[in-house]
Parts: structure tokens; sequence; C-alpha cells
């Protein structure tokens, strides 16, 4: 330790900026891969999304007698959105945690030093970490999208049996792993812009869980459409197969006003890491 | 080759950086000085573009660092603040920072190697000590081989061994011709490892000049005065402008005046002397020295706070 000779690294010509990007794409996956907690809470996810979407459903079928008429023919009407929402309760409170603390963990870590550090020009950084967490959550999504059907599927068999070949299932199964990525986008870039852990979760979190029935009192047609084109509202007609008979918009119009919140919501956290002190 | 041009950054009411402007040229280590809350790291950071400036420019060569295309193979830097995410292995650490520059998984052994982290490599960074935070500081500031080092407080922690292997590593990579520039709160610590100094205070220059230069301006601002006729001899000097800063009994701390010019007023009273020292003061007591006149200068009057020295080696008139 005492006479240390730094070894140059050979000289290199600057990189271009795809290739630029796949480097911070490479590094993004690092930095997540390389956090334990974040890796098992993901593996956790999966077990327990599969798990309750397996009680639930065999619930459902259990009291099945019980049920009232209107409910048992809803569920008759679209098998497939009740399978993959009661597994949702649980995903999608993961997914808003990890998004808003694959950010915010850097604030308060002081770890975006070093990244802003390395990405000087900051909105690439932030676009390397975005993709690569959706992507991510969209494949741990279908991971748990796919197994839950079948599941479920074979539980409420008896009762209302349903298969990937219906119209509008198969995309309502894949839906639910898009709905769990741009949810994620969407925790990641309120995580962004309030940079504090506590606070960028209990903003995710009252924008899922509290202003959907919150709007649900407001009175008459505007109640209605305020809930409609909430967020977490509008995403989520993706995962079913059909729109019902009571909803506003259709599954894919519901997931384009929840992309289009996702991405204002992008917008607004890069325009503000661009301006403000680091 | 730092350049930092009229540099400024208010938060809020406060002026943490006032109108900066210095050069860092390579070659040699430059040691960058001031009290707590001088502004000292927030400086550093105006120069990284972790801090947007509100007026001036700190450019890297030429260059904003906002516009480097891969900064970590042109500039190292080590914050004062933490800036590791504390459940990652250093190993990881290292590995995210040289993946965004394109650097090879070699390198990242290299400068484990290189600060000794080897051992601790694969732990997580949650649990290291102050040392070992700062030594893995430094392998990511020394990750891309850069040609210019920014270090704020880079001993801060360290043991006497690692403070040796700090300073030795500093003047070595200045040798090679990079620029190093170092902040430190241990002024006797940048006396023998800096060989150029800016002294600021409340966010301006106070001073800018080599570290000897700064020292022998300094060195001859007090004098040590013993008589048996120390009331009498007080009255003199306080007459003829000196400033009697310590009276112990017989023993008087004397500045403002020159010791020869001491010697004459007792001469010319008739007055026995002792004793008669110009006191060299330690670059610490240089430094406490101007950072103190300049907090009174600013609050006795509307003036501004620092005044700046000119780099030059007579200084008769202050």
């Amino acid at each position: 330790m005492s006479t240390v000779t730094p070894a140059p690294p050979a000289p290199v010509a600057l990189a271009s900026a795809p290739v630029r990007f796949g480097r911070l794409l490479l590094s993004e996956w690092t930095k997540i891969r390389s956090v334990r907690s974040t890796v098992a809470s993901l593996g956790l996810l999966v077990v327990l999304t599969l798990g309750f979407t397996a009680l639930l459903t065999w619930l459902t079928v259990s009291q099945w007698s019980r049920a009232d008429p209107s409910q048992q023919r809803q569920l008759m009407a679209d098998p497939v959105s009740t399978i993959l929402s009661s597994g949702f309760q649980l995903s999608q409170l993961t997914i808003c945690v990890l998004g808003v603390l694959v950010i915010t963990s850097e604030y308060a870590t002081g770890m975006i030093r070093a990244s802003l550090l390395a990405v000087p020009h900051r909105v690439p950084m932030l676009a390397a970490k975005s993709v690569v967490f959706a992507v991510l959550v969209f494949v741990v999504g279908e991971l748990v999208a796919f197994p839950s059907f079948f599941i479920g599927a074979a539980i409420l068999h008896g009762r209302a049996p349903v298969s990937l070949g219906d119209p509008g299932v198969l995309r309502a199964v894949i839906g639910s792993g898009l709905y769990l990525a741009v949810l994620g986008l969407f925790a990641l870039a309120i995580g962004g812009l309030v940079r504090h852990t506590a606070a960028g979760i209990t903003g995710v979190i009252g924008f899922v869980l509290v202003l959907a029935p919150l709007a649900q009192l407001l009175p008459g047609s505007f109640g209605k459409h305020v809930h409609a084109y909430l967020p977490s509202e509008a995403g989520h007609l993706i995962a079913q197969a059909h729109q019902g008979p009571h909803d506003l918009l259709t599954p894919w119009q519901g997931f384009g006003v929840f992309c289009l919140w996702t991405a204002a919501a992008l917008g607004a956290a890069a325009y503000l890491l661009q301006r403000r002190d680091a | 080759m730092i350049e930092v041009d009229q540099l400024s950054k208010r938060f809020g009411p406060v002026t943490a950086v006032d109108g900066l402007s210095f050069a860092v040229r390579p070659g040699h280590v430059t040691g960058f000085l001031g009290p707590n809350g001088a502004g000292k790291s927030t400086t550093m950071r105006l120069i990284l573009g972790l801090d947007h400036p509100n007026t001036g420019t700190a450019t890297i060569g030429g260059k904003r660092y906002r516009d480097l295309v891969e900064p970590l193979r042109v500039v190292g830097a080590l914050l004062e603040a933490k800036a590791v995410h504390t459940g990652r292995s250093a190993y990881n650490h290292l590995l995210v920072l040289a993946q965004t520059q394109g650097l090879p998984r070699k390198r990242v052994d290299e400068v484990i190697d290189l600060v000794g982290l080897r051992d601790v490599a694969d732990k997580r960074v949650g649990g290291f000590s102050l040392g070992m935070g700062q030594r893995l500081g430094l392998a990511a500031a020394l990750l891309g081989d850069p040609r210019v080092l920014v270090l704020d407080e880079p001993v801060n922690g360290l043991d006497p061994e690692g403070i040796v292997w700090v300073r030795n590593l500093m003047k070595y990579l200045a040798g090679q011709g990079r620029t190093v520039f170092v902040s430190s709160h241990l002024m006797n610590e940048m006396a023998v490892t800096a060989e150029q100094l800016i002294v600021i205070g409340r966010g301006r220059l106070i001073a800018d000049c080599a570290t000897d230069e700064f020292i022998a301006r300094s060195s001859q601002r007090s004098v040590l005065v013993k008589s048996p006729d120390a009331a009498r001899l007080t009255e003199l000097i306080t007459a003829e402008g000196g400033l009697v800063k310590a009276n112990n009994g017989q023993a008087l701390t004397v500045g403002g005046l020159p010791a020869p010019r001491i010697g004459e007023l007792a001469a010319r009273e008739g007055l026995v002397l002792h004793e008669l020292t110009p006191q060299l003061a330690s670059l610490e007591e240089a430094f406490m020295e101007l950072t103190r006149d300049s907090v009174e200068y600013d609050s006795r009057t509307s003036q501004p706070a620092a005044t700046k020295i000119q780099a030059s080696p007579t200084e008769g008139t202050r």
C-alpha cells in the first residue's frame, strides 16, 4: 500500500449516444439487482400474489351459494377480471413502494450524487432507470399473471369457466403485467418529484388507494368521470376481458389515460431533476 | 485545469459563494481552505455540476462539467457527504459507476486493490467505517483514471497510516501532471501536502498563492516581548499603533508592530527587555488570523467581508 500506481486504462474513443444509453441501462440493472431488499420484495410478491389469488378465488367459490345473483352474474361475465384483481391488492402495493424506493433510496443514501456525477445530463439516468424498472416489473408481472390466471381458472372452473382463448382474456392477462409496469413508473415519477421515501410512498398510495374511493363520493356524473379518469382506476381496466356495464372507458382507453398520467408525472420529474440542485 | 469565474451561489437569503474567481493548475496539489461554512463544499459542488450557480461559470479544461461526455474519465470526485447506497457492496457500487462509462470490470478490481478494500469488497457499504467509506470514495474518484481530481476532505476519518497514504497518493497523482484540488479544514495537513493554496471565507476569496508564501506572509504577525516594565511598554506600543493581544504579567504578545520597531521604542525610553521574539505562525495560525480578520472587518463595517491579498511577496501595508 506504500507505493501506489493507478494503472491507466487504455484510452478509449468516445462512444456514440446509443452505446452510452446501453451502458446506462446496464448500470441501472446492476443497481437494481445488487440491492437485496428489492430482489427479495419481488420474489415475495410472486409467491404471495399466487397464494392470495388461490385463496380469494377459492373463497368466492366456497361462498357461491350465499353470494347474491348480481355478484354471480358479474363474475360469470368477466371471470378473468376477478381472478387478476384479487392478486392486484397485494402486488400493486408492493410495486408502488418499490417504484418510489428505486429513486428515493438514491436520495436517502446520497447515491444520487454519484449517479449524477457519472451522468451530468441527468435525464438519461432517469430514462434508463425507468426503462429497466418497467421491464423488470413487466416480466415479474407476467410471471405472476399467467400462473395466477391458471390457478384461478382451475378453481373457478365449476362456476365460471374461462380460458385464455376467450375474447379479451389473453389481453387482460398480459395487460395486468402492463398495468403493474406503468404503475411502477408512476410511483418512480412521484418518488423523483418528492425525493423522500415516506412522502413518495404516501403520495402514491394516496393516489392509488385513497383518491379513488373519495372520488366515488363526489355527486352525480361529475364524480363518476373524475373517478373513471384517476390513474389506477383507468389503468386497471386493461386487466378486464371487456368493458363492464358501469365503465366509462374501454380497457385500452383506460390504459391510455393511465399512460398519460404517468408520462406527465415522468416529464415533471425529469424537468425538476434537471433544474434542482442535487 | 479548473477555472472558476465570478461564481456565486445563494441558498435563499444566504450567499454561500460570492463572486469567487480562481484557477487550479495541473502538476501540483492545490489546497482549498476555509472555516466551516465558508463555501468550500458548495464551490466544489458547483464545479461538479451538482448545484447550479446563480452567476458565473466553473469549467474543467475549458468545459462545463455537464458538457463532459464521459465525465468520470476526466474528473474524479470525492464528496464530503457519502454518495453510496448503503445496501450495495463496495464492488457493486464501483461496478455501477464503471458501467456508466464503459469501463471494464478489471478496472473495478484494480481500484479496489489500489485503495486496500479487497477484503471487504463484497460487504455491504452500510457497515463500513468512516475510513473505509473514504477509501471507497477515493476508489470511485480514481475509477476512470481522471486527469482532474476534486477531493472534499479526503483524509476525514482516516487513521494516521491512511492519512499518509492519501497524502502520498495526491502528491504522486499531481506529479504525473494531474490537477489535484483538495479541500481540508486541517491546515497543518495542507502545509505538508499542498503547494498552492486557495483560501476562502464567507464565500469570498481571501488568498490565492503558494503555501510557503502564505505562511511567510503571516509569519511576523506577532512578537513575544518580555520586560519588567511591561505596563509602560504597553502604553508605548499602543500609542505607536500596535496591539497587545495578550498580557501575561511580564510577557506581552504584540501584533501590528515588527520586532525591530518594538526594540527601538524600548531603547528610546530606556526600558529593559528580557526577550524580543518574532513569532512564526503555523499555517493554522496564519489561516485563523486571516479568516478572523475577514469576519471582524465585516461586522464592524459595511465593507466587503474579505480583503483579497495579492499574491506578492512584499506585503508592507495592510
